[in-house]
């Protein structure tokens, strides 16, 4: 049994808000919806971080969440891929440079997969999850 | 010899019927998620989809938080599954008679019933974290809730039957074989109606489905009695909970809709056996559907004080009703 080859079918998502201004949030949640339907490919949001394949962050990383960001990638068991959805979590984006900002996410915790846009449209999260599989595959062909 | 002979028959039915029961229960949690997603005008995901899932979560890490007991938190997933399979030895299966028929009866049936809630609640307590503890507490109180129109619903029938004279009311093999609706009159009919009413209702609570999913209330408590649990121990509560899937339709199925076909089509030996299989799998999905999907994609959760009043107030008036209904029903067909 290769385990890549069920995780890929069977991803389960735990969605994380780092001092995001929820419009990724929001795009999140049309994400799941029927029109875009992704758990026909075996994707569900889950309500924690144990249950999760997936880590979503969203949101620039503010000072307070630093150690709390840490505790959650710690929580989720291997293997699993971090995302990082939004332009905040990359470059800080329209809060780039303010005082309380300990970002950006992959100072913090090791990111897989970059998806930017403020906030990204669904196609754009689809695209991500796509990528991401194709990235534990070439992992896999790796190893 | 005699005894030998009956531990070799009794270990080879208890492994056919658990791997019947890990197969149709994960099935019918697929033919679940499928219909849901359906009637939401969705895709929905294929309906082998819960084997991939439990198949993932297997190899997955299996983490035990620092907090926990690390002895009851591994030992209760495992107490579940078991205990929920083990139920399975008492149901019948189309007209095949229980694997253990003659050694328990409905009685002992609600009370194994209470072992898988049970051992939910002793790994949501043992896991440490303070949303699994307000998780089994709301376990603990849902499954107060519905004991008692569920006891009514296993009373009734059997006290029905045994107004009529027949021996051994309690024992599932006698209910099978005198269905409650042969029995009664147009009052004890009506009666017969609320319980199976009843019945359906406790049905997802049982299983801690929505509108009954405040132990496990995924927005509110993070997955509740879960929520610290991960790789194969989550793999098993998700097998169990599959395996307690068939195992509430198959009572209610043994309770309500005895019939088979192949007495009808006047077909014996394994032709007939089959036949009463894929029938009774039929009366599976269906019961699964009118009892858990179809509630499930119509409403929303209730709050822990409503499921309690429900239960009590509602349900238990009713059920109370359906046994006036058929005591008067017994009285005046005597």
């Amino acid at each position: 049994m290769n385990p890549i080859q069920t995780l890929k079918r069977s991803l389960w998502v735990f969605h994380l808000n780092t001092g995001s201004c929820n419009g990724c949030e929001i795009e999140i949640v049309a994400t799941i919806t029927p029109r875009y339907d992704p758990e026909r490919f075996g994707i569900r949001l889950v309500g924690s971080p144990r249950h999760a394949d997936v880590l979503l962050v969203t949101g620039p990383v503010t000072g307070k969440m630093i150690e709390r960001v840490k505790r959650v990638y710690e929580q989720v068991p291997d293997p699993k891929v971090v995302m990082c959805i939004g332009t905040c979590g990359q470059s800080g984006g329209v809060f780039f440079d303010s005082y309380n900002l300990k970002g950006p996410i992959d100072d913090v915790i090791p990111v897989d997969v970059y998806v930017a846009g403020c906030p990204p449209r669904p196609e754009a999260i689809i695209h991500g999850v796509v990528t991401a599989i194709a990235k534990l595959e070439r992992r896999e062909g790796g190893a | 010899m005699s005894w030998m002979e009956d531990l070799l028959l009794l270990g080879i039915g208890g492994i056919a019927v658990s791997v019947y029961g890990v197969v149709a229960g994960l099935l019918l949690l697929g033919i679940d998620r499928k219909l849901v997603a359906r009637m939401q005008a969705r895709i929905g995901p294929p309906i082998r989809q819960p084997f991939v899932d439990v198949q993932k979560l297997f190899t997955k890490q299996n983490i035990v938080p620092e907090h926990a007991v690390a002895w009851l938190f591994n030992g209760a997933p495992v107490v579940a599954l078991v205990s929920s399979l083990v139920i399975l030895l008492y149901l019948p299966i189309g007209s095949i008679p229980p694997v253990l028929s003659g050694y328990g009866d409905l009685i002992l049936i609600m009370y194994l019933l209470t072992i898988p809630a049970l051992a939910l609640v002793a790994g949501g307590f043992s896991s440490g974290s303070p949303y699994a503890t307000v998780g089994a507490q709301r376990e603990m109180v849902t499954m107060i809730s519905y004991e008692l129109p569920l006891a009514i619903v296993f009373i009734a029938i059997a006290w029905r039957m045994s107004a009529d004279g027949i021996g051994d009311p309690f024992s599932l093999v006698t209910i099978m074989q005198y269905p409650l609706w042969g029995l009664v009159g147009p009052l004890g009919l009506i009666g017969g109606l609320i319980l199976l009413f009843i019945l359906l209702l406790v049905t997802p609570a049982e299983l801690s489905r929505i509108p009954f999913d405040t132990p496990e209330a995924e927005t509110e408590l993070a997955g509740g009695l879960l929520v610290e649990y991960s790789g194969k121990n989550l793999a098993m509560f998700y097998t169990a909970q599959g395996v307690k899937t068939l195992v509430m339709a198959s009572i209610l199925i043994a309770l309500f809709l005895p019939w088979n076909p192949s007495g009808l089509l006047g077909l014996g030996g394994i032709l007939a056996a089959g036949i009463d299989i894929a029938f009774f799998l039929l009366k599976l999905v269906v019961v699964v559907f009118a009892s858990v999907t179809l509630v499930r994609a119509m409403v929303a959760r209730f709050r822990i004080t409503q499921v309690v009043g429900m239960y009590w107030l509602f349900l238990g008036l009713m059920g109370i009703i359906a046994l006036i209904l058929l005591g008067i029903d017994a009285i005046g067909g005597a």
